[in-house]
């Protein structure tokens, strides 16, 4: 397309076009020293960053998965997530994460409203709402409006227990297992559970 | 290590205080009533670990669980709603109140 136009194309600003920051200063010289004064090496450098970018929210669907096909498995999840996480080959390290299982009766959602506390070792990156101060606020003071604006409308006499993850303890939610979902695999049954759901401003669903 | 002092089902009261620094009990649940629904851990106390106090003992955190009337009076939805925020035992006392 020829670009002869009047009109002015938005500019994404390129990386380089801001100053670093103080902080992004004071990272770099840290790093630098580090390997420098072979603290650290580059190797486990790269491997702690891929370490920190490996988890995301399909690990938690094949949990919850795995708790629809195995009771007993579900029961250990309620125990502690952080040991039965380690049966299906999870480390997910010291901070202790708890699952908050949904009943026909009740429905969990999770929120840190002081800052951002997030599964971060099971789900990987939190998503930007989560640490918005509009989410923060309203899901404790309005959760079934919240709720909805997800597209989740939830019967009056469901109850509503918002989890605020103010301490070193994380959270998820085990789902209920959707209807017309007998027949389907464990992968299939992990595939109906998204990291909304995890949280649990969403309900999961079949796939089409 | 620390004894927790409350129990599974107690009713307790969140001190209505406002003290400066690494705070983790929220506003919204400052002088409010809820019920202990169980001991998260026994952890290292946020207020002095975010200053690099290492050596002091860990504190009983325990699940609160408030009824949403009870935390915003205009409330409209189910009266069993709740919210359950994890809080340190030195930010509760045991109250009476039903």
């Amino acid at each position: 397309m020829t670009h002869n136009h009047p009109h002015v194309h938005p500019q994404q600003p390129d990386l380089e076009d801001a100053p670093f920051t103080e902080y992004q200063v004071m990272a770099q010289a840290m790093e630098e020293l580090l390997l420098a004064k072979g603290l650290i090496t580059a190797e486990a450098m790269r491997q702690g960053i891929e370490a920190m970018d490996a988890p995301n929210p399909a690990d938690g669907a094949r949990l919850v998965a795995r708790c629809w096909v195995d009771p007993a498995f579900e029961a250990r999840m309620l125990e502690s997530v952080n040991s039965a996480a380690k049966e299906l080959g999870l480390n997910l390290g010291q901070t202790p994460i708890h699952a908050l299982q949904d009943t026909p009766q009740v429905h969990h959602v999770i929120v840190c409203t002081l800052c951002s506390c997030y599964p971060t070792a099971l789900l990987g990156e939190k998503p930007d709402w989560y640490t918005s101060r509009a989410y923060r606020a309203r899901v404790v003071r309005e959760p079934r409006a919240v709720l909805a604006e997800f597209g989740t409308h939830l019967p009056d006499d469901i109850e509503v227990h918002v989890q605020d993850s103010t301490a070193r303890h994380r959270y998820i939610v085990i789902p209920i297992r959707p209807e017309g979902t007998d027949g389907l695999t464990e992968a299939e049954l992990a595939a109906c559970v998204t990291r909304d759901c995890l949280i649990g401003v969403a309900l999961p669903r079949k796939p089409r | 290590m620390s004894t927790p002092q409350f129990t599974v089902g107690q009713r307790v009261r969140v001190r209505a205080v406002f003290p400066p620094g690494h705070i983790r009990t929220p506003y919204y649940t400052r002088g409010r009533v809820g019920t202990i629904a169980s001991l998260a851990g026994i952890d290292p106390n946020p207020e002095q670990l975010a200053y690099g106090q290492l050596d002091h003992p860990p504190v009983p955190v325990y699940r609160v669980r408030f009824r949403q009337p009870d935390l915003w009076p205009n409330y409209t939805g189910h009266p069993q709603d709740t919210t359950i925020v994890d809080i340190c035992e030195h930010w509760l006392e045991a109250s009476d109140d039903a």
